[in-house]
């Protein structure tokens, strides 16, 4: 049998808080991380994400102690990401017991970084993050939790950075998020083709059946929601049994 | 019980910590010699780079302490890989207990490294006990050791591969028992119960 589709639910926090936005905008507080995070790991879930969303605008630190307290209690992997911007702050977080990290505004600054990252624990531990979003006709790179655009051709940018020795790419489509009308399936399949490591999408989850659009005409690797999964819209358990059904390989 | 993960330059040590204690086991982080060598289990982990890691095991004299170790061995990830003759990474010499070479997965249009959940068949052996065939673990490598006498668990990404080798008191898995959902969990319990 081949190797699984993932599904990853994200923990998005803000002041240790999980919260939820729309379009990366109006953005409200769902639940305890901790709590949130050890539920999905016992449903099924095949990842975890954490992302300070708040860590670059702010110019903190990810909370390291929240990433010890979530990874305790979780048996599955977990990439955490927000406002890394050098080795240093990665050894903190693999110590505090994420195995993953996503860069994203410090690596289109400072695109060494990867390199750097990459030769000190592995390409299979630097997760790129990209938030792109659709400008006069092509997907652009957003730096900063969106809140800043780049001329960055989204693309370009990804193929630049698995040369630089990312080993994962979570591409996350701005006008998608938080829409739950599905997921970007043209850009995820054209930056899926492109790189020859793992994609995950990420951005407008809404329904069952946007995974299987993802995953078969996506051509992505991962599937990355939040909102459904916190509000109870759609079951870890009940999804992957749809997706099984449908003949795409899950972890069951 | 005397547990000893082995403290090196290579590691996603602290995730292999937490599971141990989820499942109700303390175990000491060390690169001495002598607590090693009197552990009643060791657990050598690993992420990174085979020869990196092999120059620092070798500059701190822990290749030999390895090589001598007779209580219950378990060898992760690059851990396993450590373990064998000789890995294509940067054509690096290993520690050569497990007789057998590591190779690059050949570049058939799939994605490298292998990153996610695959199923494990052809469970042999104590730390298979319980654990169902085609269960589902979870994996992070480019390079594999291909099917021998010596392997305890088969996996398949474009080759059939070894999942876990053993010889004698040394066990090595492929994939990740720390992040393995349950079924890490019953053989990480199944080695600690050896």
């Amino acid at each position: 049998m081949p190797l699984t589709k993932r599904i990853i639910p994200c923990l998005d926090i803000k002041d240790g808080q999980t919260v939820k936005g729309i379009n990366f905008l109006n953005i409200r507080a769902v639940g305890d991380p901790v709590e949130l995070g050890s539920r999905y790991a016992q449903m099924g879930a095949d990842e975890l994400v954490f992302l300070d969303i708040t860590a670059t605008h702010e110019k903190r630190k990810t909370l390291s102690d929240l990433v010890t307290r979530i990874a305790h209690h979780i048996n599955i992997p977990f990439t955490v990401g927000g406002g890394i911007s050098s080795v240093s702050d990665v050894s903190t977080l693999l110590q505090a017991g994420a195995d993953k990290i996503s860069v994203n505004s410090a690596a289109v600054r400072n695109p060494k970084l990867i390199e750097e990252l990459a030769l000190q624990f592995g390409s299979q531990c630097v997760v790129l993050a990209v938030d792109t979003k659709f400008v006069n006709g092509e997907w652009i790179v957003f730096l900063n939790g969106g809140r800043i655009p780049t001329e960055i051709r989204t693309l370009e940018w990804v193929q630049n950075a698995v040369d630089l020795g990312a080993g994962e790419i979570l591409l996350t489509s701005m006008d998608h998020d938080g829409t739950k009308n599905g997921f970007a399936i043209d850009l995820t399949r054209e930056v899926s083709e492109s790189v020859n490591v793992p994609v995950i999408a990420s951005g407008g989850a809404g329904k069952m059946e946007h995974f299987v659009d993802v995953f078969n005409q996506g051509k992505a690797d991962a599937a990355l929601a939040a909102g459904i999964f916190h509000y109870g819209e759609i079951e870890l358990p009940a999804l992957k049994q749809f997706l099984y059904d449908k003949g795409i390989e899950v972890r069951r | 019980m005397n547990i000893v993960i082995i403290k090196y330059n290579a590691g996603n040590i602290r995730s292999v910590l937490f599971a141990l204690e989820r499942l109700g086991y303390n175990a000491e982080v060390t690169d001495d010699p002598a607590l090693i060598r009197k552990a009643d289990k060791v657990i050598f982990p690993g992420v990174g780079e085979a020869s990196t890691a092999m120059n620092y095991l070798q500059k701190h004299d822990l290749d030999h302490v390895i090589r001598s170790l007779k209580q219950p061995v378990l060898g992760i990830c690059l851990g396993m890989q450590l373990l064998c003759r000789f890995s294509e990474e940067n054509q690096t010499n290993c520690l050569g207990i497990i007789d057998q070479p590591i190779k690059r997965f050949p570049s058939l249009g799939m994605k490298i490294p292998q990153i996610g959940w695959n199923d494990i068949y052809g469970l042999k052996g104590p730390i298979f006990q319980q654990v169902p065939e085609h269960s589902y673990v979870y994996f992070v490598h480019g390079f594999y050791a291909p099917l021998s006498e010596y392997t305890i668990a088969s996996a398949n990404y474009m080759v059939s591969y070894s999942a876990a080798l053993q010889q004698d008191n040394f066990f090595a898995v492929q994939f990740h028992p720390e992040k393995s959902g349950v079924v890490g969990e019953q053989i990480l319990t199944n080695f600690l119960q050896l």
